[in-house]
């Protein structure tokens, strides 16, 4: 999802004074809404803002042998900074530094373009668990090194985001209750429609004019969070630190809805641990369709781990400070 | 280049198994939000004798003056004596006292304020049911 969606300054400067003005439902840091607690997922976007910071994120496949090209380990080392500006707005910052390391051959190492995002918080229901909302998501084009194929455009996603516990289902089903879904949609749209390629082949200039075309993505995790199942639902006696683990399955996919149709991504089992500072995820990664769109070699099941830092826990007078809010804090009682 | 980054598959695994044994290692003391870790009477258990209190106790400690719990029965009427405290010497310890239980199903909800400030609540049952 993040790969899928990218974009331009200006509207997220629209969405930001959008955001500060305030439409308002108070959201607490980290996803916790009522008892239910969303923990920050690896592969796609959470549906809640917090100040928190993903250092590092690093995906490793192993892509299968070309045409031309040789088997290549394929890494990506992602950072991620998240800032509330108020309760229910807040921005983004994310940059990828890309690893090629093909089974002969130099490797070759290079940033991906900057991703930049805003999100609104226009729903928490305690009752039912359940968070909404918005965003935008831009890709800057021209950030990041061609060496390593960065786009030489923009792409804007306009996304939305939700996330569901499953607390309120009856008693009869009560071991279900610790289950949540999250899910994200963005809808991807390049600033460039095309991308023109000169070439000289035998003292004759070609041109190759190739669409790049708009592409959802979309995902879900389906989580189990045994953290709620021992203090809401039933203390089977679990000790750390399974009493803080969710098992975690990602469903990460793109598909082109311009030009060709394709549909591509992965599903990504893991379990995710929580503690009061970081969070820390692994899960493997397991292609489905091919690993990504465009011309994109099949890749191997390969595994993508994070750790993760709630700042606002570790600083709160510092991470939680804001330009037109103050210091936000962490979240008081009612 | 090649030398340096060329072990990209070896740093992917050392870091998985870097960050498992972080987990692993990480001491209850830093656990959570102020999440419950165990209490009296068990979480979504059945008990044979009416409690005199029930308590919470949770993975930090927390503040008594926004920290609260009540008990209600199946019919939603209170059974807790409203005294719902933070024990003085245990400060993740959160206990309320009840009346005598008759035989049924109990619903405890509780609030607290972690020492960092931050609120998490939640509510669980267990029933009492003597031989």
């Amino acid at each position: 999802m993040r790969a899928a969606s990218r974009g331009s300054g200006w509207l997220l400067l629209t969405v930001a004074a959008l955001g500060v003005l305030g439409l308002a439902s108070p959201a607490g840091a980290h996803g916790v809404v009522g008892q239910r607690f969303f923990p920050a997922t690896l592969t796609i976007d959470d549906p809640f803002v917090a100040d928190e910071l993903s250092l590092p994120t690093v995906q490793s496949v192993r892509r299968k042998k070309g045409a031309e090209s040789p088997p290549t380990w394929e890494t990506e080392v992602e950072a991620e900074l998240s800032k509330r500006l108020s309760r229910d707005f807040g921005i983004s910052l994310g940059g990828t530094l890309v690893i090629e390391d093909p089974n002969s051959g130099p490797t070759i190492a290079g940033f991906d373009n900057m991703a930049v995002s805003a999100k609104y918080v226009f729903l928490q229901d305690a009752a039912h668990e359940l968070l909404l909302s918005g965003g935008l998501e831009a890709e800057v084009g021209g950030t990041g090194q061609k060496r390593v194929d960065a786009d030489s455009f923009s792409t804007i996603s306009p996304q939305v985001f939700f996330g569901k516990g499953f607390g309120d289902l009856p008693d009869s089903a009560r071991f279900l209750k610790p289950l949540a879904l999250t899910g994200a949609f963005g809808l991807g749209f390049p600033t460039s429609e095309h991308t023109t390629t000169h070439s000289v082949e035998d003292g004759e200039i070609s041109v190759e004019r190739e669409l790049n075309p708009r592409v959802l993505g979309w995902g879900f995790s389906l989580q189990y969070n045994l953290q709620y199942l021992q203090s809401y639902v039933e203390d089977v006696g679990l000790a750390a630190p399974f009493n803080r683990m969710i098992p975690i399955v990602e469903f990460a996919m793109e598909t082109s809805v311009q030009g060709v149709s394709h549909t591509a991504g992965t599903i990504n089992p893991g379990v995710l641990w929580f503690g009061r500072y970081v969070q820390l995820g692994l899960e493997a990664v397991v292609p489905i369709n091919g690993n990504a769109l465009g011309e994109a070699r099949q890749a191997q099941v390969g595994v993508i781990g994070q750790i993760h830092f709630y700042l606002d826990d570790i600083l709160p007078e510092v991470f939680t400070w804001t330009p037109f809010s103050g210091v936000l804090g962490p979240t008081q009682p009612r | 280049m090649d030398t340096v980054l060329g072990g990209a598959r070896a740093d992917a695994a050392a870091l998985g198994v870097i960050m498992l044994l972080v987990a692993l290692a990480t001491p209850g003391a830093v656990l959570a939000h102020a999440f419950p870790d165990h209490s009296d009477p068990r979480v979504g258990h059945t008990v044979e004798v009416s409690p005199s209190e029930v308590r919470i106790w949770f993975d930090g400690a927390i503040e008594p003056v926004f920290s609260s719990m009540k008990v209600e029965d199946a019919s939603g009427k209170r059974v807790d004596r409203d005294d719902a405290h933070v024990d003085p010497s245990d400060q993740r310890l959160l206990e309320v006292s009840v009346a005598a239980l008759a035989a049924g199903a109990y619903q405890v909800e509780w609030s607290v304020v972690a020492r960092d400030g931050h609120r998490t609540e939640g509510k669980f049952t267990f029933r009492v049911a003597p031989h």
